[in-house]
């Protein structure tokens, strides 16, 4: 088995605040390998944004505490130097956001901000970069694009802008790209075609993706394996048919359950996950989950449950049910004619 | 990159699952806290109070301490001193030895600051010049206040060719340059030889009015615009789409929802303004076009000190050194209050 | 482009007809106010007033004394100033290089000293020289600028005026270019200085506040996620938008300092410019010249909004027209 790209080792990352500290990820650990593509899937606050930034080492609020390890490529990148992350970042690893209208410069031409990115880590003449430029553009599927490459960022649709902040993120042929809600504050028709573009560029460039979402939709087609986190912490982590189909986390259930599907008969209401997030700064006792959670028990209030595999085969949980129990209530919770488990 | 503190760790609350809800506290209450914290625009504050209380004290730092009144010439006066009785204008001084020069500091309760060239008590002087220049600065802020918050509703709320109007308007007064602007006004309205004459009544020209509304006038447009903005901007806020949906009528809509939102941009903004209109208001009368003899005000006495710039400097540095302060406490202040209201910056914590 | 440019130009024609008629309803209309006595000066003659109601057609309808005004002014060009009895028009030109050289030695000053202390607050947060910088920058707007110049003056000219740094200071007054160089720069470095404390302030202020607000934007997040150097970030990303406003800002106040609004530092350094023009004019009822260099200044004010608008255009790609 080869080494993991990115191993990431019980990562906590704080912020001293007005109010305390904040917890906003406390303690997880996970891998993704060459080629992979992860989803990591939460609500707001899970901290599935501050877990990749932490990667990219990009937080420049001064009240942040890390504890932890992230190698990549068997490098400690929170052990490197300024200059030495620089180089990683853009080169080694790329991050696409999630509105495009203000993630591009508004002052500088399109064209501009990828030769900058390009110039960075190569050495090229303007003639070649500027050729680079308008392949990459032609790559993301940019019509005409050695006209638009002089084109400013207010002049691109919202979908436009998104494949070119793709076109910049892949232009140094990262092996990682992060993509933080890259289809959120698109229309949904977009959505699809931006998905669909990822998924061919992986193909192409061959680098892995950690895809973060709140919407477990959007990783159903792309993703090889996902992580739910939840308040700081990953709830469930499995391959994509582990987790569609046998989901072994309240929470989890909860997502699916609220997601709406064409292929299935509507039975009734969508479920929504009831109650609020908890606060990052005083975790409750026990689970964190458990306010919300329809199937706590008193086990629940007591003990914190640890993630591990119970059901087998790389397949993690973090839940005090026995696998009966959860297959048992889990039909109900979701959708009476959901599958059986493979 | 710091290391986690474990001291931090292992805070458990009881049994009870309360998430631990921050509890709900209003943005006023945020704010107020906040600024309470501020020392610095505490103390900004603290002074301008101060400098208000012993300006408007003037007539009773004059009766009691100083024994004189301010506005008289004493030309021919003496004062003592331990027991010395020196006059108050003192043969030679000046750059050749002749004419007349008045006392120095005394750094007693009578002249504490010396003389001016009439004789009078400077530091008197500088008391009830404050006291002028307060009255000016703060009510031609607030008149500016008032009809900019007036205008920039109703520009921003209804839109249009109202606002065009309105906005245009404002253009054309801020194109014309402030000073020019209050000058000309000031150079019209100061030398009509009896004073001025609106019909039914008549304003006579030493009257804190004519700067006050001057200088209120003049900046209407400078705080005109922001609100406008705002209005503009909120306007199109989902809460004022709401308010509609319940069918509020536009009466309420603009004194209900609008309007508390803006009145924080000129709570914010007021400090600045006051601080504006105090420079400004001592530019006019330095210029001798803003208060007029025999009124005082602490741009006046800069003007009276030049001529003894050189040999008696406190004159003209006393009043200044009043205004440097007024100016920066509400400057302080004006920050503070920003910051509270809309605090943005990321500043290490503990 | 071109389109935008004539429609600003137009304005401009607008704005200055619509300052002039307010300068004209100012000192010919106002309530309560005889303009005649007024523009005789002190102590007029019966003669005297009645020539000037009849030149500037005082019983005449008010569009009537619009035109006459306008026609002595821009037309025949012979208004003449009732201190000095020259022609106004070569007197406010005369005084023009002064305020240029006032205005743009303190302009280049202040500009430089302004982005070195914004950015430095910026960068240096969260250390003492951050709040150090802007104290200073505060103290600098709440100084009155007269005030300040009597001070230098006081120090320079008269008190220390023996000790070796400032010995070499000249009498007030201004000295051609092109007359003697080094008397000019000698006659003017601590005008320059006194205005600029001024503008660095509050220029200061304005620009770390916007280096600070443009640092929680998405686009400099990006920035950095490309893997690009803290100054390059800073220079050509964070610096380059925060200009914007900058320059626009320095443009209109540019525009003011020469349209005569730098009077009070003209004044108390005894430099003939067009402010002192104004001033001196002011305080002898001139009432032809006060109006030449309120319409002088409008204009410049007005010139110089239209062309930061273009500025803006420029530097900000959003603005421009499709």
């Amino acid at each position: 088995m080869a080494e993991p790209l990115l191993e990431v080792k019980d990562l906590k990352v704080s912020f001293r605040t007005e109010d305390g500290l904040v917890r906003a990820v406390d303690g997880i650990s996970f891998t993704v390998d060459e080629g992979e593509v992860v989803g990591i899937v939460g609500e707001s606050g899970s901290g599935k944004s501050v877990t990749m930034m932490s990667v990219m080492r990009l937080i420049t609020d001064p009240n942040v505490l890390y504890q932890g390890e992230i190698i990549y490529k068997g490098r400690n990148l929170m052990g490197l130097s300024r200059d030495a992350m620089r180089e990683v970042r853009g080169e080694e690893i790329a991050m696409i956001f999630q509105d495009p209208m203000t993630s591009l410069n508004p002052v500088y031409n399109v064209g501009w901000q990828i030769e900058e990115q390009l110039n960075e880590h190569n050495d090229l003449t303007k003639g070649q970069a500027r050729r680079r430029a308008i392949e990459l553009l032609a790559q993301v599927g940019i019509p005409r694009p050695e006209q638009r490459i002089d084109d400013y960022p207010h002049q691109f649709s919202g979908g436009m802008r998104q494949r070119v902040m793709i076109a910049l993120a892949l232009s140094c042929n990262p092996d990682l790209l992060i993509a933080d809600e890259p289809t959120t504050a698109l229309d949904v028709t977009i959505q699809a075609q931006i998905l669909e573009l990822i998924k061919n560029l992986k193909r192409d460039f061959g680098s892995a993706v950690a895809l973060i979402t709140h919407d477990l939709g959007v990783v159903a087609d792309i993703a090889d394996r996902i992580l739910v986190m939840y308040a700081g912490r990953i709830v469930e982590e499995g391959d994509k048919e582990q987790i569609f189909y046998d989901p072994q986390h309240p929470y989890t259930w909860g997502l699916l359950g609220s997601i709406a599907r064409l292929d299935r008969p509507r039975t009734r209401r969508l479920t929504a996950i009831a109650g609020q997030p908890p606060s990052l700064i005083n975790r409750p006792r026990g689970c964190s989950f458990r306010p919300r959670c329809p199937q706590a028990f008193d086990r629940c209030s007591v003990e914190d449950p640890a993630l591990t595999s119970k059901v087998g085969d790389g397949h993690l949980d973090a839940c005090h049910l026995s696998v009966d129990d959860k297959r048992a209530r889990r039909d109900a919770t979701i959708n009476p004619e959901l599958a059986e488990s493979a | 990159m710091a290391v986690f503190e474990p001291e931090a760790e292992g805070i458990v609350l009881d049994a009870e699952e309360t998430g631990g809800d921050i509890a709900g506290r209003s943005p006023w209450a945020l704010a107020g806290r906040r600024l309470v914290r501020n020392k610095l625009a505490l103390a900004a504050l603290a002074l301008f109070v101060l400098i208000v209380a012993i300006s408007f004290a003037a007539p009773l730092y004059s009766k009691h301490v100083a024994n004189t009144d301010p506005f008289e010439s004493n030309i021919s006066g003496t004062v003592t001193i331990d027991g010395k009785t020196e006059p108050v204008l003192q043969q030679g001084g000046g750059k050749l030895g002749l004419g007349e020069t008045p006392i120095g500091p005394t750094w007693h309760s009578h002249y504490l600051l010396g003389a001016d060239n009439q004789g009078r008590d400077v530091a008197a002087r500088v008391l009830y010049g404050g006291r002028a220049s307060l009255e000016i600065g703060l009510g031609s802020a607030l008149l500016a206040s008032f009809l900019a918050v007036v205008f920039g509703l109703v520009a921003g709320f209804f839109g249009g060719l109202t606002d065009t109007g309105i906005s245009r308007l404002m253009d054309l007064i801020w194109a014309f340059p402030v000073y020019l602007l209050a000058i000309s006004l000031a150079t019209v309205l100061l030398t009509a030889p009896n004073g001025l004459n609106l019909g039914i009544f008549n304003v006579s020209a030493s009257s804190l009015w004519i700067p006050l509304v001057i200088i209120g006038v003049i900046y209407v447009p400078y705080v005109f615009r922001p609100i406008r903005g705002q209005v503009l901007s909120l306007r199109e806020r989902e809460f004022v789409e709401a308010a509609i949906a319940q069918g509020a009528s536009n009466f309420r809509l603009i004194f209900r929802e609008i309007l508390p939102n803006v009145a924080s941009t000129v709570i914010v903004l007021l400090p600045l303004i006051i601080a504006t209109t105090i420079l400004t208001e001592s530019a006019l009368s330095y210029l001798s076009i803003g208060v007029q003899p025999p009124k005082a005000s602490w741009g006046t006495i800069i003007e009276d000190g030049q001529a003894l710039l050189y040999t008696r400097p406190t004159v003209a540095i006393a009043p200044g050194v009043m205004i440097v302060l007024t100016v920066l406490a509400l400057n302080v202040l004006g920050d503070g209050l920003r910051d509270a209201l809309d605090p943005r910056s990321k500043v290490r914590m503990k | 482009m071109a389109t935008f440019a004539i429609r600003r130009a137009l304005w401009l024609l607008v704005v200055l007809f619509a300052i002039s008629v307010l300068v004209f309803l100012i000192f010919f209309a106002t309530p309560g106010v005889d303009p005649a006595r007024q523009m005789a000066g002190r102590n007029p003659s019966p003669e005297t007033i009645k020539n000037i109601k009849h030149e500037f057609g005082l019983d005449r309808p008010l569009p009537v004394r619009y035109g006459l005004l306008m026609k002595h002014m821009f037309i025949s060009r012979d208004l003449i100033s009732y201190g000095s009895h020259t022609r106004v028009i070569p007197e406010v030109l005369s005084a023009t290089p002064v305020t240029l050289s006032l205005v743009f030695g303190a302009a280049v000053i202040w500009v430089v000293f302004s982005i070195l202390t914004g950015v430095a607050a910026a960068v240096f947060r969260g250390t003492v020289i951050d709040p150090i910088l802007m104290i200073l920058a505060l103290i600098g707007i709440s100084v009155p600028v007269f005030w300040l110049g009597e001070v230098v003056n006081l120090v320079t000219q008269s008190r220390l005026h023996n000790f070796f740094l400032f010995s070499w200071v000249p009498p007030l007054g201004y000295t051609p270019l092109t007359q003697d160089p080094l008397m000019w720069f000698e006659q003017l470095i601590f005008p320059w200085l006194t205005l600029s404390v001024l503008y660095i302030g509050f220029y200061a202020r304005v620009l770390r506040a916007n280096l600070i607000e443009t640092e929680n934007e998405d686009y400099i997040r990006t920035a950095r996620a490309k893997g690009l150097s803290e100054r390059r970030v800073l220079l050509r990303h964070t610096l380059r938008t925060s200009m914007i406003t900058f320059v626009s800002l320095f443009g209109l106040d540019f525009g003011i300092l020469v349209g005569g609004g730098a009077l009070l530092t003209e004044v108390v350094f005894g430099l003939p410019g067009v402010g002192l023009l104004t001033y001196n004019s002011l305080t002898a009822l001139d009432l032809p010249v006060i109006m030449t260099t309120v319409i002088y200044g409008a204009f410049f004010i007005t010139l110089a909004n239209a062309l930061v608008d273009l500025l803006y255009a420029w530097l900000d790609p959003r603005v421009r027209p499709a």
